[in-house]
């Protein structure tokens, strides 16, 4: 019962460490590269934990990246629950895939969310499409596989042993 | 693993996953997004739930913040006495230059009471620190640490001590957000100081550049040209440093000249900035209508005539929503 409340510990704590690792300013040439971490450890508790990702905790949590950085209200929530849609649905089948198979469907997650952002934005804004748009998702899946061992590492120790 | 996560949970799953919560979430999504742009209503939850987010603020920029002050100890006696020196020379330097803008000043009301215009000068500001966190890399936006707690206000002018910066998005009771000049969405009246020709500068999305894409081929626009806001619009005084003209190209289109400006403020090195809280100096008709003040084009033009007739067509050539940014 304790163990299980560790892993509820974890799973806010990186939540939370994910909102403030969005804002942490970075140097000016590594800002296009910033991951979006939020989604990352999203997708990581979809796979692992799918009970406590929900479309509606996931839309919660982009309202809060919204309210955080200053965007239009829903615009993260949007894409958040979406992605936490596309997690869900095919969890059976990423769960299993091997390492680089996983941080391949990480990044092409990714890669939608971002045609995702751009589609919503272009109602309300002009876009110019740029190449360093390509870098986050790519930030992203290189750091998937230490992400995923990191919390795997931390969620195996506050798991129950008899399961 | 596999059997540490039962089967149930993935039934689950897929129920909490089911293609009509979608819908409805995205529904909801988007009636919020839309709420946020056209009305204000979701502005009292925005500004409640703003003010729950100093922590995660300060947590952001609190390594930046802690390498700074270790910086700051760690620098010499000496290079600190340095500075200390060339600062008193600098304020003698700026003193002297202040006396002498101010007797500029006082010779252009002068001036300006002559053409018998009503208008109010000087500009009263507040200065402000940027807090330090990044909010999208692909938007020109900044957070500030004033807030409407101190007065602030959406639309107000921001500027560093060289030049405009931008101007007030959107505010919060202790926090505002302020969109740059120079992200793509933002677009700003301007005059060139040397010719007097008016045109919009438009952001370009990357913090050395602005556009200036609507110059006539006709016009005399080179090089090294200063840019000044025109003050048309209503949002940012007249006569505000906004850049340098870097190069002139064929437009797009070729219908027009294309122009690429660099910032006058350090867009991307500011961290202390000024809120401008004068309204644009504003000239006041008899009839009861208003137009703004017009640089020093339209003054010249209108010192032989009537000034309504120089005036008033400038205030239409460019529409006042050129200015509202877009969000």
């Amino acid at each position: 019962m304790n163990k299980t409340r560790a892993t509820t510990i974890l799973y806010w704590t990186s939540l939370a460490a994910a909102l403030v690792l969005m804002l942490m300013p970075l140097p000016d040439l590594a800002r296009p590269l910033r991951p979006f971490w939020l989604a990352l450890v999203l997708i990581y508790w979809g796979l692992e934990e799918p009970g406590r990702v929900g479309l509606g905790r996931s839309f919660l949590l982009g309202l809060a990246c919204d309210v955080l950085t200053g965007n239009l209200l829903g615009e993260t929530a949007l894409r958040l629950t979406v992605l936490a849609f596309i997690v869900l649905r095919f969890r059976s089948r990423m769960r299993f895939f091997p390492m680089l198979q996983q941080s391949l469907a990480v990044l092409a997650l990714l890669a939608n969310d971002r045609v995702l952002m751009l589609m919503v934005r272009a109602f309300s804004e002009p876009v110019i499409p740029e190449w360093s748009l390509a870098l986050a998702p790519l930030a992203g899946m290189a750091l998937w596989p230490w992400l995923f061992l990191l919390l795997d590492e931390l969620r195996l120790k506050t798991r129950p042993r008899e399961a | 693993m596999a059997v540490g996560a039962p089967s149930s949970g993935s039934l689950f799953a897929t129920a909490v996953a089911s293609t009509p919560r979608l819908v409805a979430y995205l529904g909801l999504a988007i009636a919020l997004m839309v709420a946020d742009r056209r009305g204000h209503y979701a502005h009292t939850a925005r500004s409640f739930a703003q003010s729950l987010a100093g922590p995660a603020y300060w947590l952001a920029s609190a390594p930046v913040e802690a390498m700074k002050t270790v910086g700051e100890h760690a620098r010499e006696r000496g290079e600190l006495a340095a500075e200390n020196a060339r600062l008193k020379e600098e304020t003698l330097v700026l003193r002297a230059r202040l006396a002498r803008l101010s007797a500029l000043q006082d010779e252009n009301t002068r001036l300006l009471m002559l053409l018998d215009v009503r208008q109010r000068l000087g500009l009263k500001a507040q200065l402000a620190s940027l807090i330090d966190v990044d909010l999208d890399p692909f938007r020109q936006r900044i957070v500030l640490n004033r807030g409407a707690a101190d007065g602030v206000h959406e639309g107000q002018a921001v500027m560093d001590e060289t030049g405009v910066l931008g101007q007030v998005l959107t505010v919060e009771p202790s926090r505002a957000f302020a969109i740059l000049i120079t992200d793509a969405s933002h677009a700003l009246p301007v005059t060139v100081a040397r010719t007097g020709l008016r045109t919009i500068a438009y952001g370009s999305g990357e913090t050395d550049t602005l556009r200036l894409p609507h110059i006539p081929f006709s016009a005399d626009v080179r090089e090294g040209d200063a840019l000044l806001t025109s003050g048309m619009g209503g949002r940012f005084p007249a006569g505000l440093p906004v850049g340098t003209v870097r190069k002139v190209t064929q437009g797009d289109a070729g219908t027009f000249a294309l122009a690429l400006a660099t910032p006058a403020a350090g867009i991307a090195r500011a961290s202390r900035v000024l809120l401008l809280y004068d309204e644009p100096e504003m000239l006041t008709w008899p009839d009861g209508t208003s137009a703004p003040l017009e640089g020093p084009p339209a003054i010249l033009a209108g010192s032989g005539a009537k000034p309504e007739a120089a005036v008033e067509p400038a205030a239409k050539a460019v529409a006042p929503s050129a200015v509202e940014p877009r969000r």
